[in-house]
């Protein structure tokens, strides 16, 4: 096993009842690394994504066919444990969605489900710590028990950001996370995923192909339910291997 | 509305002036300066006629009639039930006043050598079997709206709904014939209580008709709940009770509130269960195992047998003044929070 490779998908498929979404798709996920994805409208990205913490597991009559490893660790095999993963993958959707709580009950709501705190002063640190690692902690450090709804849409998508780092996951898995934010909220997200590449393995579903040239190492293009090419970031904008993959980022479908 | 009739109305206009320019029917005619320039001054929506512009406004007359007539009615309603009261504002009526159902001694005995209006041991009945009712029905309800909406299978679901729904179609005389007939000898041979019939079975009476109340409401306060935020407390690697408990139902807790809130009204309405179940006997006492009567059962075991005009009547119409306003204050109440949860849920609060 690779030790720079954190999650690994081998011929995966992936349906939707009767109807196929992902085809055989393989990729290496490297450890620390930014990977992006990229394609069309319903080319099966999100579909992708939320395989690999199993967050599809929760919409009836789907099934994976395939191995999807986390360190080596066969995620779909019995022995796994859902809860677990999920707590070592975490996610930030398209919308924020931050629950209708205080600021600092939205942090803490992950360390307390899981029993990871003692009392009450070391969820204080964990909810400083994360909300700096959010870069959001100076604009609400004097409000953490106002209701989370009072923030912008940026704040609110940082604090999600912050909700999904207070459970210390390993892999960030990121659906689209500033599709719905100004571009100066964008551009602080980014920021921050710029900053937490350090310490976090990150993957990214994107439709924005200068967000995923800006922000990752690694890029994958998805178009029907295939993963048609998988490269650096560089060599997969500047010279695509495949004729799709320059159709798309030229601008001549999608 | 508004806006489409106004369109119809430029629309007449142009047609009567029967200009030949292929924008006469056009609302871009209003503003000569892009008439004929563009053909973006096409209209975007067809012409409407003349005739379904005037169904449109008398279906719009007769909804707005509706709705009236029925708020009217209601307010007529409350008119009449406080006219009928009202008398005992002003004068001695029988030797009965306004004051009559607050002098001691803490009796209702309207019938008898020296008559009795205390209301006191009314309300203290009809607290107590409403709070009995409540205590019972609002954590089955609220279970069972609970595993519905967060646990139970879909198949399940479509089972489950409907029929507590038809629960809520059984009539109240037909519950309160049950528990007269049935569950208060159960009741009586289980625990051996004094009396057969008491504030505990007509407590689990009620109970029985407020439950598919707050289960609805709840139910559907849970439902409403975005699955955005199961998703994100999911993905947190919380399990489905910790999401159902920390997450969803706080979320949903305006929502329940106007359930409880609407149930307590309810409870306290209702008439024939409690006027079947309870013994019917109005005694001042705390102990939920003696007869009680209600406010609500003396005005309809009452109301055929008093002289018409006279004190007793008129005392059991500022009863019902008394508890119209209960109920209704009740309602609003649940109406803002329901409010209060769609706004909150939507991100306004």
């Amino acid at each position: 096993m690779d030790d720079q490779i954190k999650i690994s998908v081998k011929s995966a498929n992936f349906f939707y009842g009767s109807q196929q979404a992902l085809h055989e798709v393989n990729i290496s996920i490297r450890r620390c690394f930014v990977t992006a994805l990229i394609g069309p409208s319903g080319c099966g990205k999100s579909t992708f994504l939320r395989a690999l913490n199993r967050m599809n597991d929760l919409i009836p009559g789907t099934r994976l066919e395939g191995r999807v490893e986390l360190d080596g660790q066969d995620v779909y095999s019995s022995s796994m444990d859902v809860i677990q993963l999920r707590r070592r993958v975490g996610m930030i959707f398209q919308r924020s969605n931050p629950f209708p709580m205080s600021i600092y009950e939205n942090v803490a709501y992950g360390p307390r489900v899981n029993g990871l705190m003692k009392n009450r002063a070391e969820l204080d640190v964990t909810v400083e710590k994360t909300l700096r690692s959010a870069a959001l902690w100076d604009e609400v450090k004097d409000r953490l028990a106002r209701s989370a709804m009072s923030l912008s849409g940026g704040q609110q998508q940082r604090l999600c950001i912050a909700r999904a780092l207070a459970v210390e996951p390993e892999v960030l898995l990121m659906d689209e996370p500033a599709s719905a934010l100004d571009p100066i909220s964008t551009a602080k997200v980014e920021e921050l995923i710029y900053e937490l590449k350090r310490t976090y393995t990150i993957v990214i579903v994107t439709h924005n192909m200068q967000q995923a040239a800006r922000v990752s190492d690694e890029t994958g293009f998805f178009l029907n339910g295939r993963l048609v090419e998988f490269a650096e970031t560089k060599k997969l904008f500047t010279a695509p291997a495949k004729r799709e993959t320059e159709d798309y980022i030229t601008g001549r479908f999608g | 509305m508004k806006g489409n009739s106004r369109i119809g109305a430029e629309n007449g206009v142009g047609k009567m002036e029967s200009a030949p320019s292929r924008h006469a029917d056009n609302t871009a005619a209003d503003d000569p300066a892009t008439e004929g320039q563009t053909p973006f001054s096409r209209p975007l929506f067809p012409p409407q006629s003349a005739v379904r512009n005037r169904i449109d406004r008398l279906g719009e007359l007769f909804i707005s009639a509706v709705a009236f007539v029925v708020i009217a009615i209601i307010f007529l309603i409350f008119i009449y039930v406080a006219r009928e009261a009202a008398p005992l504002a002003w004068r001695t009526i029988d030797g009965i006043s306004i004051w009559s159902p607050l002098q001691t001694p803490y009796t209702w005995q309207p019938v008898g050598g020296v008559p009795k209006f205390n209301i006191l041991p009314l309300i203290v009945g009809t607290l107590k079997v409403t709070l009995i009712a409540m205590l019972l029905a609002t954590p089955l309800a609220l279970a069972a709206a609970l595993y519905t909406a967060e646990f139970a299978p879909p198949s399940l679901r479509e089972w489950i709904k409907p029929a507590v729904e038809v629960l809520a179609g059984i009539p109240s005389v037909v519950i309160g014939f049950f528990v007269l007939i049935v569950l208060a000898s159960w009741l009586q041979d289980a625990f051996g209580f004094q009396f057969r019939l008491n504030a505990l079975s007509a407590g689990i009476g009620l109970a029985f008709a407020v439950i598919p109340l707050i289960y609805t409401v709840s139910e559907d306060a849970l439902t409403s709940v975005p699955k955005l935020y199961r998703e994100a407390s999911l993905a947190l690697g919380a399990s489905k009770p910790q999401t159902a408990v920390r997450v969803v139902l706080p979320a949903a807790s305006p929502g329940i509130f106007a359930a409880l809130v609407l149930g307590f009204g309810r409870a306290i309405g209702e008439t024939m269960i409690v006027l079947l179940a309870s013994g019917n006997a109005s005694m001042l006492s705390l102990s939920p195992f003696v007869p009680v009567r209600t406010l609500s059962a003396t005005i309809a075991s009452e109301l055929g047998e008093v002289v018409f005009g006279g004190g007793h009547y008129r005392v059991l119409f500022l009863i019902g003044v008394v508890l119209f306003l209960i109920t209704s204050l009740l309602n609003w109440i649940g109406a803002r929070y329901n409010r209060r949860l769609r706004q909150r849920l939507s991100g306004a609060a």
